[in-house]
């Protein structure tokens, strides 16, 4: 009798399925463990600076240029993306020609190719001797090792995600809008140009914020072409790096919670731009 | 007949704007995109096929080669693992705080490659919570295996459950409850249900997540110490040989990893081409 007793008086699961319990509790404890607690190592370091350390830390020339040429460049990397990866992306859903697979297919490039080897292979492009420097310098015009090579690897790095948000909403976007703005006289690029990108423009802000936010952090496939002049070309993440090296730990954490703290600015305005997108679908 | 050849559909772009267009994408992606892929495989065999080999075969070469084999092949199935565990529990379950789970899930994807390899740093390293205990206990995290690891754990931590969250949330819960209710054991429902209805979408993160952990290259550099055969991974040991002009060397392990991102992207575009329904909708053309 007793143990029945006991068995009703257990909590009954309200599920219907089973593991809700075991599911949870290990998704918790790998997601603490993996991310949360070393996350909150970084958050906590900086305080062994106090206040005036922390900014003493990040407001050096060095590190105020290192911050503003990854801001800068994923900024104008992200403007860049947003302009031809629209027109990538309305050439591959309104337009049927061969090799169509084969070119969206290779979107993502970026995305599989590790970044060491895209670093290499476009420092070697622009060099003065390269495919793509030689011909540049004829004209003076410099790439690699300048400021100019950070913007490069930043648009390459970026395209895909202006790209792959753009092409799901261009391909459901319905025609009629068009045809309605035809029967009223526009023509096709004023068509285009105010019914069309309008419509275009959360996905396509998306698709930048994205590309900005990995510009923003991306190391590996800059830091060869960047030629890494201090306050000229190195940007933040390498400027971590380097305080690593010469065991300032504390300085390094103090940049390394600026960065963060732009991604979690830039997922909170992601997340803001999506529920404005659904809305105005 | 003659009629339809001269209407033209209002939403057909004119001739001169497809061409433009047309040109201006072509031009961009081989420029952008297609160039550097093609430097990678003519500078790796500018010294023809033996040259290319030597450099793979070399001792410390295939010691990056094995390394990043064994970071790929631990880090891999641990975060499948979290996928399928994090995904069972949001997708068919109700319980408050699922969307800033599934926010605190996607982070690592919004956080820099280096301050990845930071974070660890700041836990295990010298001057960090862990470390002169680690040090006393003759215990290595730090410019070893374990270290590695768990860097890329950290940046291929989220593929798989973004993946099967969506792709489970849109199946429903009716075949599993239908399932229990039939009496199937849990692990019997998971292996003969849900699993047959997730096994493409769970094959395709599982690629993506392989060529990230294969190919990370700045959380991995933060904590590898970078030792020359012992400590470099694939992606590192490019970065020496380029940095100490061995050109050849550094493109041809290059190439060798160009050719896994080729590998993965033909099998992807096969897996969205071919069981695009059995995708989360995000991968759908």
């Amino acid at each position: 009798m007793s143990a029945i007793g006991l068995k009703l008086a257990l909590p009954r699961s309200r599920h219907v399925l089973p593991g809700f319990r075991l599911s949870l509790g290990f998704t918790l404890f790998y997601l603490t463990g993996i991310v949360l607690i070393p996350l909150l190592a970084l958050l906590l370091r900086p305080l062994s600076l106090g206040f005036d350390g922390f900014w003493a830390a990040i407001s050096t020339p060095r590190v105020l240029a290192s911050l503003r040429l990854s801001f800068g460049m994923a900024l104008a990397a992200a403007v860049i993306d947003a302009v031809f990866g629209f027109i990538t992306a309305w050439v591959l859903v309104r337009y049927r020609f061969p090799g169509k697979r084969l070119l969206d297919a290779v979107i993502d490039l970026p995305f599989a190719l590790p970044t060491a080897v895209a670093g290499i292979a476009l420092s070697a492009l622009y060099a003065p001797n390269g495919w793509i420097g030689a011909p540049l310098a004829e004209y003076g015009i410099r790439i690699a090792y300048t400021p100019w090579g950070v913007l490069v690897a930043m648009t390459f790095i970026g395209l895909p995600f202006t790209v792959r948000t753009l092409e799901p909403v261009l391909s459901e976007l319905g025609q009629d809008v068009e045809e309605v703005a035809a029967t009223l006289g526009a023509t096709r690029l004023q068509t285009i140009w105010r019914v069309v990108l309008p419509m275009l423009l959360p996905a396509m802000l998306t698709g930048a914020a994205m590309g900005f936010a990995r510009g923003v952090g991306e190391y590996g496939s800059i830091i060869f072409i960047a030629g890494n002049i201090p306050a000229v070309s190195e940007i933040a993440p390498l400027l971590i790096v380097t305080k690593l090296e010469e065991f300032d730990y504390a300085g390094a954490a103090a940049i390394g919670v600026v960065m963060l703290a732009a991604s979690f600015v830039m997922l909170l305005a992601l997340n803001g731009l999506q529920s404005w997108a659904s809305k105005r679908r | 007949m003659t009629q339809t050849r001269k209407f033209r559909n209002p939403t057909d772009d004119p001739l001169w704007l497809k061409l433009l267009l047309g040109v201006l994408a072509f031009s961009f992606i081989a420029l952008l995109l297609l160039l550097p892929l093609a430097l990678v495989f003519k500078e790796a065999f500018a010294q023809g096929v033996g040259a290319f080999w030597a450099a793979i075969i070399e001792p410390d070469a295939l010691a990056a080669v094995r390394l990043s084999l064994t970071a790929a092949a631990i880090a891999v199935p641990l975060n499948t693992l979290f996928g399928i565990s994090a995904a069972w529990c949001i997708a068919k379950f109700d319980f408050p705080g699922k969307t800033f789970l599934v926010t605190l899930i996607d982070l690592p994807f919004s956080v820099s490659p280096v301050v990845s390899g930071l974070i660890y740093v700041l836990v295990f390293g010298m001057q960090g919570w862990l470390g002169p205990w680690l040090n006393d206990h003759d215990v290595h995290i730090l410019f070893a295996l374990p270290g590695i690891v768990l860097a890329t754990i950290f940046v291929t931590f989220p593929f798989v459950a973004r993946e099967l969250i969506p792709l489970m949330e849109d199946q429903g819960r009716d075949e599993e409850e239908a399932a229990a209710t039939l009496g199937a054991s849990g692990l019997g429902t998971f292996l003969r249900v849900t699993l047959p209805n997730i096994k493409w979408g769970l094959l395709y993160s599982v690629l993506l997540c392989n060529a990230r952990a294969l190919g990370e290259f700045g959380a991995v550099s933060v904590v590898s110490g970078h030792i020359r055969g012992a400590t470099n991974t694939m992606p590192l040991h490019v970065e020496l040989l380029y940095n100490n002009y061995d050109y050849v060397g550094a493109f041809s392990v290059a190439a060798l990893l160009a050719m896994l991102a080729l590998v993965t992207l033909a099998l992807k575009s096969l897996l969205e081409w071919r069981f695009a329904d059995e995708l989360a909708a995000a991968h759908r053309h």
